[in-house]
């Protein structure tokens, strides 16, 4: 047979296919870097090449000029930029902190706990995975307005401890901790808190990297939006947009910050990466 | 009320009153009250912040609410207002479903179709190409470098190719055009669309055990799509779920991307979506009842379309 003499290692696999495969690939690869490259480039670029007719994809000069400028920029803002920084940080800290923590604990009850009304709040979060927060920002502003938690931060930080995605995720990954594991820890006189913060946390690391980096790419981006009103509260983001929006005169800083607001997501993501692939295993919804 | 507390406890045990029923519930509770413990924190945070807010939106739209007065009960008039006599909203769910319609099932079968030709590389390129294909939808607002690419004078760089090319004489303005608009637009949405569920399809594809190919070349499987009909897509079908339902929500959740793109409201609505309407009525005209209509709708019509996909995924390979 033809097959096995391609190569005996990959039975079922053709020459002919394999290439057809890279090809795809790379084409592929293009399509999605090209934007992103250009994005890296043009950070780099002076002013005069990111104004070049015709305009050049690659840098040729490259210089750190418009980080710089983002720099000075920075400093003659009226709040001081590191409060921005700082906002953003802190946003992004506890948000996550206490979404892995506050989930971890529900999903561990959820999977290895049996009690009434565990099924149905597991299907209301399931359910509550069909459909966008953007349907419910009218009346989240709302119970925030009740709270008086509008321009503080906690209107940010708290409603990210119920995201929905990350419970999903946690739940179904908790199924790879075995029960005798729990049950002889249980038998030793361990307290259940115990039980969870010694032996599961342990080992579901992959779990809760994932929902780390989840929630610090939702958080990341936050601009505050409409609940944050007070210029010194308001996130990163949001003043980075701002100098975005200077259009044609704030074209190489322009460039900096995407280039900021891309690279460190992506970083954060390469550390975690095997970790996440790992939980992701875990995700499937479970055929009824 | 009072008749059922008045009752005596019944010794019977085949009789469950309603009374024991409830006593059973608070024993039950005790019983395992550690458990509530720990759900506690996320559950009041979760009902507090999604499922409060989808009762009070379903509320609010029958309601004149304009934040100031208290809301005023209307009926049906937010829906009969919104489907028989607002043009722009109907723009905006052409454009939803146009959107989802073609970015939601290409976006969908990319990222299988990708993690599975990824899957056959070497694991360092394949962790390369995780991180490539993966970068756009969790980079921010990286999405606005497409604006300086199709910006509509001659410094943008779709249009100085092709004005190089000779292909166009003056730019295009491919962001003002309403010819264009919707193009742009959905070929930045399918650069971002591998996304969670991507990797869910990545992790699933490594998951499937080796010992099962083995055992269908055996069985007569000949070749890499017989492979991916009789073995993969079997195995895959809890991530297939999980994929559609992201793909779905995503899809029908459009609106960020429209109005950093081509701006709010965009030339002729042409860009419009259902969420840019919602946006519109919600914190620009300060319309909440008519908004949290449109929001119901969006919500309706998100749930209905995963039931469905769900329930025609449930079919596949049975």
């Amino acid at each position: 047979m033809s097959r096995l003499k391609y190569n005996p290692k990959r039975p079922n696999r053709s020459l002919a296919g394999d290439i057809t495969n890279a090809v795809v690939l790379l084409i592929f690869a293009a399509f999605t870097a090209l934007p992103m490259v250009y994005a890296i480039c043009n950070a780099f670029k002076p002013l005069d090449e990111i104004f070049m007719f015709p305009p050049r994809f690659f840098v040729r000069n490259p210089t750190l000029d418009n980080f710089r400028d983002l720099f000075l920029l920075m400093a003659q803002s009226w709040v001081p930029f590191s409060r921005y920084i700082f906002n953003t940080l802190f946003i992004t800290a506890v948000g996550t902190a206490g979404h892995v923590i506050i989930a971890s604990m529900a999903a561990y009850v959820l999977e290895k706990h049996r009690f009434p009304g565990s099924k149905l709040f597991f299907n209301i979060v399931v359910t509550s995975l069909m459909f966008s927060p953007v349907v419910t920002a009218i009346p989240n502003y709302m119970v925030m307005a009740k709270l008086n938690w509008l321009d503080t931060y906690w209107a940010l930080v708290i409603p990210a401890f119920g995201y929905s995605l990350g419970l999903f995720l946690m739940k179904q990954f908790m199924i790879t901790v075995p029960d005798s594991l729990i049950e002889s820890a249980r038998i030793d006189g361990a307290s259940e808190f115990r039980i969870f913060w010694q032996i599961v946390m342990p080992c579901v690391k992959p779990g809760w990297l994932t929902l780390i980096i989840f929630s610090f790419q939702s958080l990341w981006g936050n601009t505050g939006g409409t609940f944050i009103y007070s210029e010194e509260l308001k996130p990163l983001p949001y003043a980075l947009n701002q100098i975005l929006m200077g259009g044609f005169a704030r074209a190489g800083v322009g460039a900096a910050v995407v280039f900021i607001m891309m690279i460190i997501p992506i970083i954060m993501f390469m550390i975690t990466q095997s970790n996440v692939i790992e939980t992701m295993a875990t995700s499937g919804f479970k055929d009824e | 009320m009072s008749v059922l507390a008045e009752r005596k406890p019944s010794t019977s045990t085949v009789f469950l009153s309603t009374r024991n029923k409830l006593a059973y519930l608070k024993e039950e509770i005790i019983k395992h009250k550690t458990s509530y413990l720990f759900l506690a924190p996320y559950a009041i945070i979760f009902l507090t912040f999604t499922v409060v807010p989808v009762v009070i939106s379903l509320f609010l739209s029958f309601t004149y609410f304009n934040i100031l007065e208290t809301p005023k009960f209307i009926g049906w008039q937010n829906y009969i207002r919104l489907f028989l006599s607002d043009d722009i909203f109907l723009i905006a769910v052409k454009n939803t479903f146009l959107l989802a319609a073609i970015t939601g099932p290409i976006g969908y079968i990319a990222s299988f179709l990708f993690a599975w030709f990824i899957n056959e590389l070497p694991p360092k390129i394949r962790a390369f190409l995780i991180l490539l294909f993966y970068a756009p939808s969790i980079s921010g607002n990286v999405y606005m470098i497409w604006t300086v690419m199709f910006s509509g004078d001659i410094y943008g760089y779709a249009n100085s190719t092709l004005m190089k090319l000779g292909i166009i004489n003056e730019p295009i303005q491919w962001l003002k055009d309403p010819e264009y608009m919707m193009s742009v637009i959905m070929i930045v949405i399918l650069w971002m669309s591998l996304g969670t569920g991507f990797l869910a399809f990545v992790a699933g594809l490594q998951g499937i055990e080796k010992s099962q190919y083995e055992a269908a070349i055996v069985d007569g499987v000949k070749n890499r799509w017989q492979e991916l009909w009789y073995i993969t897509l079997p195995n895959m079908k809890p991530m297939l779920m999980f994929g559609a339902v992201m793909a779905i929500t995503n899809s029908f959740a459009v609106g960020d991307v429209t109005a950093a793109l081509a701006g709010l409201p965009s030339t002729d609505y042409a860009a419009h979506t259902v969420v840019n309407h919602l946006v519109d009525y919600g914190t620009i005209r300060f319309e909440m009842g008519y908004a949290s209509a449109i929001a119901t709708v969006l919500f309706i019509v998100m749930v209905g379309c995963n039931r469905i996909v769900q329930n025609l995924l449930r079919k596949l390979g049975r």
